[in-house]
C-alpha cells in the first residue's frame, strides 16, 4: 500500500486530496498507467505528465524513478511559490 | 525561527526588526517582501495551497544551500498559505551577511528557488471564477543562473 497525494488542479480533477493505493508498480510511470486506467477523471488528470511534477516521500523526483520502499507519492502541477 | 510556513498574517516590519537584532556580526541585512498583486484587475483574493511537510523540508534545504553557498550570518524565510487579499504580505526572505553582496545574492537565490521548487500553488479568485496561476518559463529559467 502506498499513499498517493494530489495537489492544486490535479486534486480538483481527480476529486480527492489523498488515497491509499494497492499497487505493485515498479516505477512512478507504471503507477500513473494504473491510475489512468481506473476512470476518466484519472485519465484526464494524467493526460500529459510533462505538465506534472512528482515527489517521492516529499522529495522531488521523476516519472521513471523506482517505487521500491516509497511510502508517499505526490502528483502536482509546476509550483508557483514566492 | 529560520523557516516559517503559516496561514497567519505576519508583521514584516516586526520580523525585520527581530531578524536584525539576532543577526550578530552582520554588516548588512536584506529583506524581500512579496505582496499579493491584482495583475489583471478584479482579483477578489488568492488561495495558496501547499504540501504540508514537504514545504518546510524543501525551504529548509534551500536555506541550508544559501547558508553554504554565500557568506551569511543568518537567513530566514516566511511563507503564508491559505486565503490572501490583494495588498496582503505573502512571504518574506531575510538574509544577513558581513557584506551586502552576499546578502543581496542570497536573497535572490532564495527567491528564485522558492518560486519554482517550494510546493505552493496559487489560485486567483475573481468574480468570474477561480483560476490556477500557471508557472512561468522565466521563473524556471532563472534557476540556471545559480
Amino acid at each position: 500500500m502506498i499513499d498517493v497525494l494530489y495537489f492544486a488542479w490535479v486534486r480538483e480533477r481527480i476529486g480527492l486530496p489523498k488515497e491509499r493505493v494497492e499497487t505493485s508498480a515498479a516505477t512512478v510511470a507504471a503507477l500513473v498507467d494504473e491510475l489512468r486506467a481506473r476512470e476518466d477523471r484519472y485519465a484526464a488528470a494524467f493526460a500529459d505528465t510533462s505538465a506534472l511534477r512528482v515527489a517521492l516521500d516529499q522529495e522531488l523526483s521523476s516519472f521513471d524513478a523506482p517505487l521500491a520502499g516509497v511510502r508517499e507519492v505526490a502528483f502536482f502541477p509546476p509550483m508557483t511559490g514566492g | 525561527m529560520s523557516v516559517l510556513v503559516t496561514e497567519a498574517a505576519f508583521d514584516a516590519g516586526a520580523e525585520l526588526k527581530d531578524f536584525t537584532a539576532g543577526a550578530e556580526g552582520a554588516g548588512g541585512v536584506v529583506s524581500f517582501t512579496g505582496v499579493v498583486r491584482d495583475v489583471a484587475g478584479g482579483l477578489s483574493h488568492m488561495e495558496i495551497e501547499h504540501y504540508p511537510g514537504m514545504t518546510e523540508r524543501a525551504i529548509a534545504a534551500m536555506r541550508d544551500d544559501a547558508m553554504a553557498r554565500f557568506s551569511l550570518t543568518a537567513a530566514r524565510v516566511i511563507h503564508r498559505h491559505g486565503r490572501l487579499a490583494p495588498g496582503e504580505t505573502i512571504m518574506m526572505v531575510l538574509t544577513a551577511a558581513p557584506h551586502r553582496g552576499d546578502a543581496f545574492a542570497a536573497a535572490e537565490f532564495l527567491m528564485d528557488w522558492l518560486k519554482s521548487r517550494a510546493p505552493f500553488w496559487k489560485k486567483e479568485v475573481t468574480a468570474d471564477g477561480a483560476e490556477w496561476v500557471a508557472a512561468k518559463d522565466a521563473d524556471e529559467d532563472a534557476l540556471t543562473r545559480w
